[in-house]
This record gives structure tokens, C-alpha cells and sequence, in this order.
């Protein structure tokens, strides 16, 4: 008899990849001087499941270190061991040790034994200097047998060392300032950089370290973009959400039945009751749609839970106080979407510590406390879900965009809005940091962020004002399922706007139209707009060809606004989004398609891509 | 040795057997096609189809089919035969090639024919509307001759544009 170990493979993995973020959480939050013994407990039990998963599955990397991680983690219960900053951090660069390990086992990649031994040794370097006189520390380390490079790595963050000197500890700095001369931390730096796949580390002084330094880089750049996939594929669920779409599917058998009686004697239709049941259907498809719809959703804490840890190794390297809130964490997004939200929402909070936050010097200077804060909060609003991060910092630099954005050859006027302004961010290739650090200033990401948010069907904005902060608002739908529409028709077609582009509907009056240069523009909110006739872009005989008589209906873009010309408009409805490429190919100018009241498909448009079509207004000199 | 003869005999029978295919066939104007029964979901008539922009005229839309959203092409003005009409007559032939599902439209539908291999003949080089690429052979039915089509070739082609080039698969060349 065989046994598919692989089922259970994917749940150790599932299970393991829980345990890691808990430890890490549990680890960030915990109190150095007086440390709750319950959390304690709960790090050394994840360890040990950990353990204790990977000696049945054969994972003996994890299991490897894991075992030494219980024993320091014993020490630390039971009181032997003082818990302090170096100690969590040492933690931390396990713990991204175990998580590359386990992705290295989930992707059935092989494991980089050279690391495991190095960890482990740390690990135990660090175990074996309790029993070492203080003051001792690092002589005895490095007078220890074994690769002693390893042992001088690790045996560096040791607690007492720590204590030692306090005044300087300030930050979490600490071993950055010592760690030129000596060449172990770079293992720690390693560890950390890969850890996010955004460190370049520096580290080349310090190559001359032991062997997991160049082996652990190349290896941890391949394997990223699988994670993510395999994380797709299976979604945990909560009993309860299931039990209750197994009692509506159970009320929709009764209605079905009963519908089915009524249907078999047509001639005597009781109609009162089969408005009724009718009803009682339609109540029962919206509530399982929802339950159904909510299994999806997951609340943001799923991101938001990894940015205490970014900030934290962010912020001690750049010298930087910072505190960071999490607010709205319980708002429940679709899997998908948060899935694909790490990335941008990674990058715009490296960008608020790098460029936002001053620098303690600074900040103190500019009558401000010492530590900035980044809030990052998530709220639902209507059909949408509102995700800010803000910091109180130095707020984006409205000279040096401009001027950059002149260097890049854009012809920008001085008087330029401050929304345009922030707007040029966006641009490819678009950095106002002085210079390039290793966090930032490659202006490599911006635009990818925008790019990613608007593949989501949501916008990102921006408001600053100097030197009390910047806010980056990213504005994106609930589901990627199901969009709030509106229903407009052309030439007897119907096409569906999604309604969140959607500003205004109006029948321009005749005096507010112009022409210029050949395209028609509407004036209205002092603004002109750019008019795209529909039928145009569909090639579609209207029943209006004249924008005075049809409806404009008003959209924003990220790219630009512009007034899309319809033939009348249906109603607003939600509307199930259902894949083109599925059957046929991407079609132009349509995001997907949807299936109507009657059974007919009507395309859903692409307005930020139709607005690629729109001309270009000449400028304001209308 | 009579015996023997006989037991030969139904051994050959067998491996024709075994090779039989079954074939729908279809009218295109004047001319009779067939493709591989095995590719078709269903047969229904043609309704109403939501057009797409700039797609060519042989592409006449897409439907809704119980959920998935299926393109409609007319075989008819993709090849230039017969008249392309559309009345409750009309037919459509939902294909199904792996995952991706096309409905064809043509003139009629007629039968479903068994063919062995034997009876498959190699197909012509011309006179007919389908490029050859698209044919596998040739077959006479009663008293006239059926085109048999590789509708796999035929619906993956860049020609017809439907798939997105990505996705394309090398024709399935049948023996």
C-alpha cells in the first residue's frame, strides 16, 4: 500500500510556515527585560512542532536546527539565560533560516547543508557561552574548537557583550559599528538581506567569512517567485464559514424542490407561491454568493504581520528611530489580492523609512520627537478596501522631483499642481534620493508599485506636505471576483464600467462642448475633457453620433480623466467577472466580460487602457 | 485449413476494428466535412452573440455557455463557402480542445459516420476551401466524398487567431 506522503508534506509546510511567523512575531514583541513566560513557552512550542514535524518527514535540516533553537529556548524558560535585543536578532536570522530551508524543502530544491551547519553552530556557540565567565565572552569564543570564523559570528551577538556597553546602544545599531573590522556579522547581514530579497548586501569586505555567505545568495534568488504560487494553491478556511455555506446549500435543495412541485402542474400555478419561492430563491443565491465570497477573504494582518519585522531590520540599519502602527489589521481582503499586495506595500514601507523618516539628529533639529512613526492602516469603504501607510517625516521634496523630473527631460512648468507634482514619482527610472543606497534610490520601484496596485484593479495616491509627512493611500476593489459596474449602452451593445473609475454621468449641455484641433473637449468641472466616443473604439454604428444628444460619462484613470460618450445608461449592478482568455484572447479596450440578466455577455471595459486611446489635450491653453 | 482461414480473417477484422473512428459531419455550402467526434461537446443553434471590436468578421462574437464565455466562429466566411446566413437553422458545433472550448458555425450538421482506417483515404492537395494543413484525409460516405478535418489544427492555427500564440500546440498529425 503506498501513502501519498505528499498531502502531508503540504500541510507540514502550511503548518511550519505558521509556526516561523508566529515565533517571529512572538520574538519582536516581546518585553527584553521582563519577558511573558506564556510567550516564551508558545516560541519554544512552535519550535518544537517544528521539530518534531520534520523528524517524521525526514527534514532533517529543520529538525537540525531547530533542536538547538529548543535548548537555548529551554534556557531562556527556565530563567538560566537573560533575554536581550541581541539575542531576538541572532532569533530573527534563524528564523530566516528555517524559512529558506523550508521553502528549499517545498520547492524540492536542495537544501544548503553549509548554512544549516553554520546556523547551528551559531546557535550553539551562543548555547555553550552560558556556562562562560561574562567578561570572558569573546576570547573564550574564539578559543573554541570548530570553524571558528562561524563561532566568532555568532559568538559576537552574545548577551553579556550587550550589556556592556549601553551608553552606545541606542539603536539597534549596535553591531553595525564593529562589524567593518571583524569579518563574521556578514553572515548575519546575509541572512537578513535574503530574507526579503531586497538587500544588496555590501559585503564584499567581508567575504573572507566562512562558506554560507556566497552559497546562500544565488540560491535564495531563484526560488522567490514559487513561494507565492505554491501559497495560492490551498487556503485554510474557517469551520464555521463552511458550516454555513453547507446550510444554504441545504436551503437551496429545499427551494429547488419546492420550485420543481410548482413547476410540474403549470396549468394551475399557484403564482402567489411561486413569487415566494422565487424570492426565497434569490435571497438564498445572494447569501451563499456572499458566503462563498467570504471564504476568499482574509484579513490584511496576513501583510501587515511582516512589517514589524522590516521596520525593525530597516530602520537599525539606516540609524533610524521607528515606530510602527498597524491599524484596521482584522479588514478581510481576497487571498488573492493580499497575496499580491506584499510586494508594492513591502516597497512603499521601505521607501517612508529610507526617504520619509529624518534622521534622529534631524528630527530633533526640526522640533520633532526623536522616533518618527509609520501608521499603516486598512479600513473598508464601501466596495472598496482603503490601505495608507503614512509617516511623520520629512514629506516628499517638491524642488528636487521637479527638477529631477527635468533632468529626466520632462517638460514640467514650476507651477505644476502638488498632486501632479507627487504623480511624477510614477515615472520609470524615477529617484530623488541623493544617493543610491542599498535600500533605495534606484528608482526602480515606484512605478512597479503603481503598476502592480492598477493590475488589481486599484489606484494609489499620494499627499505630503513638507516636514510633517507623507501619505500613500492605495485605494483597491474587495474581491477580484465581482465589480460594482455601471451598465451603458451602445448601438444596442451594453458594456459594463467598473464604477469605482466612474465620477459623473451627464448629458453635456451643447455649450460646454469644444473642439479643438480636431477632438472634442467638455467642459465641466473646470476642467476640459478629453471626449472618447465608445462606438469609436467599438466600431459600433451609434444611435447618437452627436455628443450633445448622448450621455458622457466621466472617468478617472491613473494616467489621466477623460469623458467616455455612450448612447444611454443601463443601471449600475454587480457584475461577475469572467476570464476572455479562458476560451478566446485578450481583447483590447475589455478587462473581461460578464453575463447579464438575460443571458448575454457583455464586455466589461479597460478604461485605463481605453485611455491610452484618448488624445492628448493641448495644455491648458485652451 | 478452412478454419485457419477464418480465424486470420477475424484477427484483421479485429485490428480494423479496433482502429475505427467515429466522425461528425457537417455541411459547408456544397461541401462535406467531418471532424473527430471525440472534439465535440455539443451541437445547439445559433443564437445571438455579443460582438467584439476589431476582431475579424469571421469571428462573430462570443456567448454565454452556461457560465464560460465562448467564442463563435463562422467557418462559412472564414473560408469563403456557401452563404453566411443565420436563421434557426444555423448550427453551431461547440468544440472542445483541452481546456478551451470554440463553437463553429455551419451550414448543417448530417450524421455521425464510423470509419476505419482503411476507409480514410490520404487527403487531396487542393479544391478544397481548408488549407491542407488542416485536413487529415479524405473519406466517400454513400455516394459522396467527406473532408475530414483536424478541428485541433484548425482551431490552435494563427490563422484563425484565437489563441494566443503562447499557447499554441504543434497539429496533432493523425495516421
Amino acid at each position: 500500500m503506498s501513502i501519498d506522503l505528499n498531502q502531508f508534506h503540504t500541510v507540514f509546510f502550511e503548518e511550519s510556515q505558521e509556526h516561523i511567523d508566529t515565533m517571529e512575531q512572538l520574538l519582536m514583541a516581546m518585553d527584553l527585560d521582563d519577558p511573558d513566560p506564556e510567550d516564551l513557552n508558545s516560541v519554544f512550542r512552535a519550535a518544537h512542532s517544528i521539530k518534531g514535524g520534520s523528524g517524521i518527514f525526514g527534514f532533517s535540516a529543520l529538525g537540525q536546527i531547530t533542536h538547538v533553537m529548543e535548548n537555548l529556548l529551554d534556557q531562556l524558560r527556565n530563567g538560566q539565560r537573560q533575554l536581550s535585543n541581541d539575542l531576538v536578532d541572532h532569533f530573527l536570522g534563524v528564523i530566516d533560516c528555517l524559512r529558506r530551508i523550508l521553502d528549499q524543502y517545498r520547492n524540492g530544491n536542495e537544501v544548503d547543508w553549509s548554512e544549516v551547519k553554520a546556523v547551528s553552530q551559531g546557535l550553539e556557540a551562543v548555547l555553550n557561552d552560558a556556562t562562560v565567565e561574562p567578561e570572558a565572552g569573546p576570547t573564550a569564543v574564539s578559543g573554541e574548537s570548530g570553524p571558528v570564523a562561524e563561532n566568532e559570528a555568532f559568538g559576537f551577538f552574545e548577551p553579556e557583550e550587550a550589556e556592556a556597553r549601553p551608553e552606545t546602544d541606542q539603536t539597534w545599531g549596535l553591531f553595525e559599528e564593529p562589524a567593518s573590522p571583524v569579518p563574521a556579522p556578514s553572515v548575519e547581514t546575509a541572512a537578513e538581506g535574503d530574507a526579503f530579497g531586497f538587500f544588496d548586501e555590501p559585503a564584499a569586505p567581508a567575504n573572507t567569512t566562512a562558506a554560507p555567505k556566497p552559497t546562500a545568495k544565488p540560491q535564495h534568488d531563484k526560488p522567490k517567485p514559487k513561494p507565492a504560487s505554491a501559497e495560492s494553491s490551498t487556503i485554510r478556511v474557517g469551520v464555521d464559514k463552511v458550516d454555513s455555506l453547507i446550510n444554504l446549500v441545504g436551503e437551496l435543495v429545499i427551494t429547488q424542490s419546492m420550485l420543481k412541485v410548482l413547476g410540474e402542474d403549470p396549468d394551475n400555478l399557484d403564482t402567489l407561491k411561486m413569487t415566494t419561492v422565487l424570492g426565497e430563491l434569490e435571497r438564498n443565491t445572494r447569501e451563499i454568493q456572499e458566503s462563498v465570497m467570504s471564504i476568499r477573504m482574509i484579513p490584511v494582518s496576513f501583510v501587515f504581520n511582516r512589517f514589524p519585522r522590516v521596520v525593525r531590520d530597516l530602520a537599525s540599519k539606516m540609524n533610524k528611530q521607528v515606530e510602527l502602527v498597524l491599524e484596521g489589521t482584522q479588514t478581510e481582503l481576497d487571498k488573492g489580492l493580499i497575496e499580491k499586495l506584499v510586494d508594492p506595500l513591502t516597497h512603499l514601507v521601505r521607501n517612508s523609512i529610507d526617504h520619509g523618516i529624518e534622521s534622529p539628529e534631524q528630527r530633533l533639529a526640526g522640533g520633532k520627537p526623536e522616533k518618527g512613526t509609520i501608521t499603516i492602516s486598512a479600513s473598508q469603504r464601501g466596495g472598496s478596501i482603503i490601505i495608507a501607510i503614512s509617516d511623520d517625516g520629512a514629506g516628499l521634496n517638491r524642488q528636487r522631483i521637479l527638477a529631477k523630473a527635468r533632468e529626466n527631460g520632462l517638460s514640467v512648468p514650476d507651477d505644476l499642481p502638488d498632486a501632479e507634482v507627487w504623480d511624477l514619482i510614477f515615472q520609470p527610472g524615477f529617484s530623488t534620493a541623493e544617493q543610491v543606497t542599498d535600500v533605495s534610490g534606484r528608482g526602480v520601484g515606484m512605478d512597479v508599485v503603481r503598476r502592480n496596485i492598477q493590475q488589481l484593479g486599484g489606484r494609489i495616491e499620494i499627499s505630503s506636505t513638507a516636514s510633517v509627512g507623507s501619505t500613500f493611500t492605495i485605494q483597491l476593489p474587495l474581491t477580484l471576483a465581482i465589480v460594482d459596474g455601471m451598465g451603458v449602452a451602445v448601438g444596442g451593445q451594453t458594456f459594463i464600467i467598473p464604477l469605482v473609475s466612474i465620477i459623473e454621468s451627464m448629458q453635456p449641455p451643447r455649450a460646454n462642448l469644444k473642439q479643438l484641433a480636431g477632438s472634442d473637449l467638455l467642459h465641466v468641472r473646470e476642467e476640459y475633457w478629453p471626449l472618447l466616443p465608445l462606438h469609436q473604439v467599438m466600431d459600433i454604428e451609434p444611435r447618437h453620433s452627436d455628443p450633445a444628444e448622448a450621455i458622457v460619462v466621466l472617468i478617472e484613470t491613473s494616467k489621466r480623466r477623460y469623458g467616455l460618450v455612450v448612447d444611454e445608461l443601463v443601471g449600475q449592478q454587480q457584475v461577475v467577472i469572467k476570464s476572455l482568455e479562458q476560451h478566446y484572447k485578450r481583447v483590447p479596450g475589455a478587462a473581461g466580460a460578464t453575463i447579464m440578466g438575460d443571458g448575454s455577455v457583455a464586455l466589461i471595459l479597460d478604461v485605463e487602457s481605453l485611455a491610452d486611446i484618448v488624445q492628448e489635450p493641448v495644455e491648458e491653453t485652451v | 485449413m478452412s478454419d485457419n482461414q477464418a480465424s486470420t480473417e477475424t484477427e484483421e477484422n479485429q485490428v480494423a476494428r479496433t482502429d475505427v473512428r467515429e466522425y461528425l459531419t457537417f455541411s459547408l455550402g456544397e461541401e462535406h466535412y467531418a471532424l473527430d467526434i471525440m472534439a465535440v461537446k455539443e451541437i445547439r443553434g445559433y443564437e445571438a452573440v455579443t460582438r467584439i471590436a476589431n476582431a475579424p468578421a469571421f469571428i462573430k462574437g462570443v456567448i454565454n455557455l452556461r457560465g464560460d464565455i465562448v467564442p463563435i466562429v463562422d467557418l462559412r466566411l472564414k473560408f469563403n463557402v456557401g452563404e453566411a446566413t443565420y436563421d434557426e437553422f444555423t448550427i453551431v458545433i461547440v468544440i472542445q480542445i483541452h481546456d478551451r472550448m470554440v463553437g463553429i458555425v455551419v451550414d448543417g450538421v448530417s450524421d455521425v459516420i464510423s470509419l476505419s482506417r482503411e476507409e480514410r483515404r490520404p487527403p487531396p492537395e487542393f479544391g478544397v476551401a481548408f488549407d491542407s494543413r488542416f485536413l487529415v484525409g479524405l473519406a466517400k460516405v454513400h455516394d459522396h466524398m467527406v473532408i475530414l478535418v483536424n478541428i485541433e489544427a484548425l482551431i490552435t492555427s494563427q490563422e484563425l487567431g484565437l489563441v494566443d500564440v503562447a499557447t499554441q500546440e504543434s497539429p496533432d498529425v493523425d495516421s
